[in-house]
């Protein structure tokens, strides 16, 4: 065991504290969930590409500086401490990509790595269905054969900022035959494309986050399947576990809410009283001990372990925690935590109040936390699923 | 970066885990707690001659010379096991406090016999005065007033406590210094004792990791086994959620008591911080898995029939021995605040 940073490391670390100081914007940009901060991000994400910075991990050829997971994690812990934009490319670079690099060809690689990673072509999710979220399996969105590939008809919602992107990718019935998750086939979409309709729903916070995505008879060719025809599911899982694992949430995000969070306990120290300071102590060590956590995850994974259903141990985890903290930064503010974004008198210009109600969606999405839940007992546990 | 054990570590784990297995199986436990045998002194002759019990005295007394960090694993198994008897005491903090502060004439007499696993430690912090395994242990270590005292049982008063655990084996103890309990002065002493408490909650926290553990693999077990509406009870979503719960308590806590490990071993900057983290996580998973499996087990769990009970009475005491979460929130809290 040694948790010390290695001198490459530390190197690599000063390396992105230097470029993002000098480079990040001085002034939060529009949130990323809105079409017009949406575009602005774009912005962002072509700068971050073009200096070697949108997908640190990934191989030279594709745009990456080919980092190990811990200098990876190095970049994230900078990323959030300098307060950077959000990632609006991270359906693409941090969920689909990690698909890609396992299950895709080369011709797919090489054609759709480097736009998604500058952020030139975006990609949303297309998993829930009206009547299939927890229980994917039951989907109904059809892939109809026809010549030189595929004929999609179907709807698909809760799609993050696909009222934006250029493109999706989702799971589509292949084989009538067959039921539940057998004969289901992982698809590639255009979102602006004859037969697509797409409409933006407005999410919790007001921004059009979401969008629900109407597929009729829309024409896809066969290189825009991974992983195989009917072997969807298994693709599928791939994604949700770098979604539920750390690919999506690393610990620098957590680590630097909780800097945040103390922070604002000072600047509202004549607030404070002892179960408060107790509730940002908790949000400090859960930060701490998750960055623990996930370096023991990461040695494992660098040592080629498959990490599988522990996914949902750590998404249970940093999705509560995420809620707790903005609880606790919220409890601090007090009767001012009602001021939204764009308030004159709102502390923080309202992010307490939008971060919480983001964090409230964690343990909805990539998997609610009950599903995770049932994971964790019936694949870790082994307890009996019926 | 390498947040992982040796092949080394992993093996003597292993070899620990065998030998508990085999010699502090729940009805050892059990005898203790019925006074019917001391401190399972089978297990612990096994350990000395494996060389566990010696591991952190130096190779001039017999031991092999080990770190903080090469002791959780093998603690942890301890802990797994429910082992009566002052491990904790007299292998993490008693052997190194001894051979840092011990006079020759102190060393001669104990340090050589306890890596051999022929004495016993038991140790004293100062306002700690209940001590564990005072009893059955053949020396003591304490500090006082500044000093540092390493005291024959025989020649303190030693007065029985009786702990919801009983296989603690609690008394409260007293001696009159004399000229040879002394310690050495010259050493840092006080620096010393307090590394040592730094310690004893490092190790206390591995085997309350490992007290989960156990707790866990009970519950699930018998929510496996255990019938009702014609179907296992771990087959219910409430059960599965509720051990899901536990398993998330367990598994944050552990690589946090790994995490002190190393940064004591290493001497890491702020040490102190990592150690209270691991103590508050240990002592929160345990408690937590405690109330879990005694509810999946429902009546039987609230009997004295079934082994749970020592586990869980071991948890309630560990958690709070060594620093409760308050103390070691509050070293967070001046840390950070």
């Amino acid at each position: 065991m040694d948790l010390s940073f290695t001198d490459s490391e530390n190197v690599f670390r000063d390396e992105c504290r230097s470029w993002l100081e000098a480079n990040v914007p001085p002034r939060a940009l529009p949130s990323g969930d809105t079409k017009e901060g949406f575009s602005l991000h774009l912005r962002w994400e072509h700068k971050l590409f073009d200096a070697g910075w949108a997908a640190v991990s990934w191989p030279k050829e594709y745009g990456g500086r080919e980092a190990t997971l811990f200098e990876w994690l190095i970049f994230e812990e900078e990323y959030y401490r300098v307060g950077a934009p959000s990632r609006v490319t991270q359906n693409g670079i941090f969920l689909l990509a990690p698909t890609l690099f396992e299950f895709g060809t080369d011709e797919q690689k090489d054609r759709i790595l480097r736009p998604m990673a500058r952020g030139d072509v975006t990609w949303g999710q297309a998993w829930s269905e009206p009547n299939a979220g927890s229980d994917l399996a039951s989907l109904k969105s059809t892939a109809r054969r026809v010549d030189g590939g595929w004929r999609l008809t179907g709807q698909k919602t809760w799609s993050t900022r696909a009222a934006f992107c250029d493109m999706a990718y989702g799971l589509f019935r292949t084989d009538p035959e067959q039921t539940r998750h057998r004969g289901l086939t992982y698809f590639m979409f255009p979102l602006h494309s004859e037969g697509v309709t797409v409409r933006g729903v407005d999410r919790l916070d007001g921004d059009e986050g979401f969008a629900e995505i109407f597929l009729d008879d829309v024409f896809v060719p066969d290189d825009e399947i991974l992983g195989g025809v009917n072997q969807g599911w298994k693709v599928a899982m791939a994604t949700t576990s770098s979604e539920r694992g750390l690919s999506l949430r690393s610990p620098g995000r957590f680590m630097a809410t909780a800097s945040r969070l103390i922070d604002l306990y000072h600047r509202f120290r004549d607030r404070s009283d002892p179960v408060l300071r107790d509730r940002v102590i908790q949000a400090w060590m859960d930060a701490q001990v998750y960055r623990w956590f996930t370096f023991q995850t990461v040695t494992r994974m660098s040592n080629g372990e498959e990490i599988g259903p522990d996914s949902s141990v750590n998404k249970v985890f940093w999705s509560e925690m995420d809620v707790r903290t903005h609880e606790t930064a919220l409890a601090i503010i007090g009767d001012a935590l009602e001021l939204d974004e764009g308030s004159p008198s709102a502390v923080d210009a309202g992010d307490w109040i939008k971060g919480f109600q983001f964090a409230l969606a964690g343990p909805i999405y990539a998997g609610t936390n009950e599903i995770q839940r049932n994971i964790i007992a019936e694949r870790v546990l082994g307890l009996p699923r019926k | 970066m390498r947040f992982a054990f040796t092949d080394d570590q992993k093996m003597l784990r292993d070899t620990v885990r065998e030998v508990l297995q085999r010699e502090c199986a729940p009805e050892i436990v059990r005898a203790v707690w019925e006074g019917r045998a001391d401190g399972a002194r089978t297990a612990w002759n096994t350990l000395a001659e494996t060389g566990v019990i010696g591991m952190t005295a130096s190779e001039e007394f017999g031991g092999m010379g080990m770190s903080e960090l090469d002791l959780l694993l093998p603690l942890e198994e301890t802990g797994y096991a429910a082992m009566p008897g002052p491990i904790v005491d007299t292998v993490a903090v008693g052997i190194p406090l001894l051979e840092a502060a011990g006079t020759d004439a102190q060393k001669e007499r104990w340090l050589g016999p306890a890596a051999a696993g022929e004495v016993r430690i038991a140790v004293s912090f100062e306002g700690r005065g209940i001590v564990p395994h005072a009893a059955s242990a053949d020396v003591l270590i304490a500090d006082r007033a500044g000093a540092a005292y390493c005291v024959p049982i025989d020649e303190a008063s030693v007065h029985p406590e009786r702990s919801v655990d009983r296989a603690r084996e609690l008394g409260s103890v007293s001696f009159e210094p004399a000229p040879s309990h002394r310690m050495r002065e010259d050493v840092g002493t006080l620096g010393l004792f307090a590394l040592g408490r730094e310690r004893a909650a490092l190790a206390t926290a591995a085997q309350l990791v490992g007290l989960s553990r156990r707790m866990l693999d009970m519950a699930v077990l018998y929510a496996k086994d255990r019938e009702q509406f014609g179907k296992p009870i771990g087959a219910q979503q409430a059960i599965k959620h509720r051990l899901a719960n536990a398993l998330i308590e367990q598994e944050f806590a552990r690589p946090t008591v790994y995490r002190a490990g190393w940064s004591m071993a290493t001497s890491a900057r702020d040490a102190e911080v990592d150690v209270s983290l691991a103590k508050i996580y240990a002592g929160q998973a345990a408690n937590f898995v405690a109330k879990a499996a005694l509810q999946v087990h429902g009546a039987i769990g609230y009997t004295i029939e079934c082994d749970l009970h020592m586990w869980m009475k071991r948890a309630w005491a560990l958690a709070a021995a060594h620093g409760d979460s308050a103390f070691h929130r509050e070293r967070i809290g001046r840390h950070i605040l």
